[in-house]
């Protein structure tokens, strides 16, 4: 009777819905502006993108939801959906770098400046890729002064769109984005010395038993070389490695 | 003719029942007793739970110190532009809840209205504990207010025009004979501002934040382990199920299940 009525739902639900033919995409929440302008453009197949923190969209998943293609911030989450047999081969189609991004009118200008008594940090929280990215390059900043920066976290925000909110409202001082994010909401970013830099990379694959296989392979091939690859770069990702 | 009415009744009263219980069921179907126990031991969730009742209790202390004289006067007098407040009063009812965080950080953040004003005082509200109070007292109070204000307006006048007669003044009249009279309807209101306190969310994450101990109440604590501890997550899904329930199940010794049917929450 319940499955009834979920069914109800999702037939009415359906009816409103103009393109139940489109290919799903769930995509880590900092490929945003890219997709978005790819799937904007006329090509087939039509595109439906949701976004989300790449473990919450790991998380949904593996409770059973089945976009067609999953799109992570790392190659972590893709790897061991992979080998639960949920997706198919990832492949790595990007790579981004972290920065320090601060209001535009902050008062934050230099790594040092994070140490700073009362300064309000915001950063991704454990398990979702920018937080732990994050905690990678707090790390390597000695244990001393990572103790001290990690005092002055006041936000674990759930994924980086959380941060780059905070950021902009001037409700944080400071967080740790990716260099696309911070570009593309008028963030000033501060770019980080390599020795702390950790190695950002993003991996999609086709997921499993879905009935646009074809399509969603072609879609992840796309973002390697094709139709979303040109957004990427424009956007500031870089390449996948190895290019 | 009568026979096949009441079987539909009874048909569709079954359906509704069952789907909305059944999700309920699941959580504590999906989760142990001795799981459920374990995860509530786990860093942060006690912590959590914590944190949300004494910002809910909190909330609902401001809520009915200030909602009360609100909902008397908005029972008691007839004037100008009084259907625009009751409506004003009654707007965080209908907003989404991410409309109410946006409103929130556009009003009180530093880039907000009153965000110099709040700097030159040294407040800065965001990501506080503080905020996460005003982020549900600002959607929680139409729940009380709304109840409270019925509850005046159910108070036999005449009950108060003999007070008044025998010489005591409106505030006397009002604490001695009106807050009494209405309690009930008071305290109904308050459980199911509390109720809504404690289930409160997306305002609490834009406004607030979400950091273990100081903004992180526990339907934020839930949303963080939705990924990571699936358990953790339906443990402290439980706990709050009890909590509410518990919650209406109050209301509804206190007035008899008259209530359900005045709250459209």
């Amino acid at each position: 009777m319940v499955a009834a009525i979920a069914t109800g739902a999702a037939i009415a639900a359906g009816c409103g819905d103009d393109d139940p033919d489109a290919l799903v995409v769930s995509a880590a929440a900092s490929l945003r502006g890219a997709l978005t302008e790819c799937a904007n453009s006329e090509q087939e197949p039509r595109i439906r993108l949701q976004f989300a923190g790449s473990d919450e969209l790991a998380a949904q998943i593996r409770k059973g939801v089945r976009p067609d293609v999953y799109a992570a911030a790392n190659t972590r989450l893709p790897d061991q959906l992979a080998r639960e047999g949920l997706l198919e081969r990832p492949a790595t189609f990007a790579t981004n770098r972290l920065v320090l991004a601060t209001p535009p009118r902050g008062t934050v200008d230099a790594l040092e400046d994070l140490e700073r008594a009362g300064l309000r940090l915001a950063i991704g929280s454990e398990g979702v890729p920018i937080g732990d990215y994050t905690r990678e390059v707090i790390a390597r900043l000695g244990a001393r002064r990572a103790r001290r920066v990690l005092a002055n976290v006041r936000s674990e925000e759930p994924d980086v769109k959380g941060i780059v909110g905070k950021l902009a409202q001037g409700a944080a001082d400071a967080g740790f984005v990716y260099r696309t994010d911070a570009g593309a909401a008028g963030l000033r970013a501060l770019p980080l010395p390599d020795r702390l830099q950790p190695e950002v990379a993003y991996a999609a694959a086709a997921v499993t038993g879905t009935d646009a296989a074809e399509e969603a392979r072609a879609f992840v091939a796309g973002l390697r070389r094709g139709r979303c690859a040109g957004a990427l770069r424009s956007a500031g990702f870089g390449p996948p490695p190895g290019r | 003719m009568r026979g096949w009415f009441a079987a539909l009744l009874g048909v569709a009263t079954a359906a509704a029942l069952t789907f909305l219980t059944l999700p309920i069921v699941a959580i504590f179907v999906d989760t142990s007793p001795a799981r459920l126990v374990d995860s509530l031991g786990e860093e942060g969730t006690a912590e959590a739970l914590w944190l949300s009742l004494r910002t809910t209790v909190l909330a609902l202390a401001i809520i009915v110190a200030a909602g009360t004289p609100v909902a008397w006067l908005l029972a008691s007098r007839r004037f100008p532009g009084r259907a625009l407040a009751v409506t004003l009063v009654e707007l965080p009812l209908v907003l989404p809840p991410a409309v109410a965080g946006i409103a929130l950080l556009a009003a009180l953040g530093p880039e907000g209205i009153l965000g110099g004003p709040l700097a030159d005082l040294g407040v800065r509200l965001p990501l506080t504990t503080a905020a996460v109070v005003t982020a549900l007292t600002f959607v929680a109070s139409p729940f009380y207010v709304r109840q409270a204000q019925a509850a005046f307006a159910a108070v036999d006048p005449a009950l108060v025009d003999a007070s008044r007669t025998l010489g005591a003044s409106e505030a006397r009249t009002f604490l001695r004979v009106v807050v009494p009279t209405a309690a009930p309807g008071l305290a109904a209101g308050g459980a199911l501002a509390l109720g809504r306190a404690l289930g409160e969310f997306g305002a609490t994450l834009m406004f607030a934040g979400s950091l273990q101990g100081v903004t992180q109440t526990a339907p934020l604590a839930i949303y963080d382990r939705f990924a990571t501890d699936f358990d953790a997550a339906l443990a402290l899904s439980a706990v709050l199920v009890g909590v509410s329930g518990g919650i209406l199940l109050a209301v509804k010794l206190v007035r008899g299940g008259e209530v359900l049917g005045h709250a459209r929450a």
